[in-house]
């Protein structure tokens, strides 16, 4: 009996480390990455960096910055986000308010959106590559928007379908017994009641944009100069860090970690803004 | 509207349907099973053999869950069952970020970090001489980013089993392990290997970071300290030259297919291990 029981406490005591080893590695490895990422970079950080597209001879070290991977991954993914939010608001309406949370279309494009969910991004860029060669369209920034938009669709819809889900039943029947169609509820009464979800919804799949290489390697292509066309090829920040860090140059390669410092903090940047939309329109929420 | 979201849901069959045509060049010349089986890699002399790379996919994914798997499992215990509630909810924000981190930022971790640490203490450890770029690093990075993947569904199943099964267990004077190692794992074991399934095909599709540590050699790995070529870093790899030589689309495509296919499989597969659940609870 009573080696039983200490047995029993054993086991307790061992796992119970166990849990709180793994729980460290798990936390752990996330400041460690983003140290890691913050420290090395912080020391190639210049102004050049962030104001300067690559003059000639950058890549074997010589003067410029990644404004053009800078600005070439915002203009993409703020098209990509906005595209995307145009076509997933309606699909997540129709599901929820005008064909009901539990109809068969419903259940039909919730197990769509997961599917696209799990699909690797270098087969959305495999995609991209094929619709490009139906279209006869060259790698540019319009291909890019193309297949970062498919990417970040289903992101975004997931995201945007659990808020919307969530508007109470009530409010929407108050909807309607006002006079308001089913149009007029949906885009005025659930996007209302709905908004601070939506916006981060925007903000996440905007995040997961930006920070895609693969989808946008065949897609956009890579160009030193900021796109002033949608033909274009276009450069974008991934790109950057992967291409610059290829180099066999120890200055290119920490220019690499520089770009990859500006990536990192702008997606700090991003999560922590999405945060504080959702927990600051909380307050606004009629309940 | 109506048309949208229909099109919305035929997206998948679209990008199926697209990848399928333009791989069907190769598919009409050879079987399937030369292109899957063989081991000749030569796309010059016409020979598109995948056999290295699909090796080199499962070694990576295979080393990521295996590390995966039980960190992400005890720590999702630790956060649902051990830890203050506080705890759980100031902890998700710190999970979100993990998942939301690029992946070519894990890429660039990956060599400042695992590949000295493969290449100078991990590989001398075990006898093996290593550049550091093989399939252990890209293992271990990718074993980071699906942690947030299982643990997230793993807490959230977790939260699903009855409470009054938990007291009950511990009423019978149970301690807390045995309650959680008896009553909790047991009622969730069907959620835990949905979110193990999800992690897997996560890994399985990884491209970018995977392509900057796995060392891209043609070659099957023989042990975890060698160089590895996963499919997703064969197709990122090739594509400035695809166009140039014949049939490389056709087959860097077919790459592509095949992921589609096999990460559709196990979604599926999660789908269906979710509604036994759900026939069960019901």
């Amino acid at each position: 009996m009573r080696k039983k029981f200490s047995a029993k406490r054993l086991e307790e005591l061992l796992f119970s480390v166990l849990m709180k080893a793994s729980a460290v590695i798990v936390f752990g490895s996330l400041f460690v990455i983003i140290g890691t990422i913050i420290a090395r970079g912080i020391g190639s950080m210049n102004l050049d960096m962030i104001t300067k597209t690559p003059e000639g001879g950058y890549y074997l070290g010589k003067e410029g910055g990644v404004l053009n991977a800078i600005i070439g991954s915002f203009i993409l993914t703020i098209a990509a986000t906005v595209l995307a939010l145009l076509i997933s608001l309606p699909v997540v309406l129709y599901i929820n308010i005008f064909k009901g949370k539990g109809s068969r279309l419903a259940v039909v494009i919730r197990m769509s959106l997961d599917f696209l969910w799990g699909i690797p991004s270098i087969v959305y860029g495999a995609f991209g590559f094929t619709i490009m060669m139906f279209f006869g369209i060259t790698a540019s920034l319009l291909a890019g928007i193309i297949t970062v938009t498919l990417f970040i669709l289903p992101i975004m819809a997931r995201a945007m379908d659990e808020v919307i889900s969530m508007v109470p039943h009530d409010l929407l029947e108050a909807s309607y017994s006002l006079g308001a169609t089913k149009y007029e509820t949906a885009f005025k009464v659930a996007t209302r009641q709905a908004l601070s979800g939506i916006v981060s919804a925007a903000l996440i799949a905007f995040g997961r944009g930006i920070g895609d290489a693969a989808s946008v390697l065949f897609t956009a292509g890579f160009s030193d100069r900021i796109p002033l066309s949608l033909l274009q090829p276009a450069a974008t920040l991934p790109l950057a860090i992967f291409f610059q860090l290829g180099t066999p140059f120890p200055e290119v390669q920490e220019r690499a970690y520089a770009s990859a410092f500006i990536l990192t903090v702008l997606i700090l940047i991003i999560s922590i803004l999405a945060r504080f939309l959702t927990s600051r329109h909380k307050r606004n929420i009629i309940q | 509207m109506f048309f949208v979201t229909v099109c919305c849901a035929l997206l998948v069959l679209g990008m199926g349907l697209g990848l399928f045509i333009k791989a069907w060049p190769i598919l009409a010349i050879k079987p399937l099973a030369e292109i899957l089986f063989s081991e000749i890699w030569h796309p010059l002399k016409g020979e598109f053999g995948m056999f290295p790379f699909i090796t080199g996919t499962l070694w990576v994914t295979g080393i990521a869950i295996i590390i995966a798997t039980p960190i992400s499992l005890l720590t999702a215990i630790y956060l649902s069952e051990y830890a203050p509630k506080r705890m759980l909810e100031f902890s998700r924000p710190f999970i979100d970020l993990l998942a939301g981190i690029p992946s070519v930022i894990y890429g660039v971790w990956g060599i400042l970090i695992i590949v000295p640490l493969v290449k100078n203490h991990i590989a001398p450890l075990f006898g093996y001489i290593s550049s550091g770029y093989s399939v252990l690093s890209a293992g271990i990075v990718l074993s980071i980013m699906i942690f947030p993947v299982i643990i997230h569904i793993t807490v959230e199943v977790f939260q699903t089993v009855p409470r009054e099964l938990r007291e009950a267990s511990l009423a019978l004077g149970a301690t807390r392990w045995q309650t959680v190692k008896h009553v909790l794992l047991r009622k969730a074991l069907p959620g835990i290997a949905e979110a193990n399934v999800l992690g897997f095909s996560r890994a399985f599709g990884e491209t970018m970071a995977v392509l900057m540590v796995a060392g891209n050699m043609v070659k099957t790995p023989s042990s975890v300290f060698d160089a590895g070529y996963p499919l997703p870093a064969l197709i990122a790899n090739n594509y400035g030259e695809m166009l140039s030589i014949p049939l490389y689309d056709s087959a860097l495509l077919l790459a592509a297919l095949v992921l589609f296919i096999v990460v559709i499989f196990f979604n599926v597969l999660s789908r269906y291990i979710l509604h036994r659940i759900n026939l069960r609870i019901n």
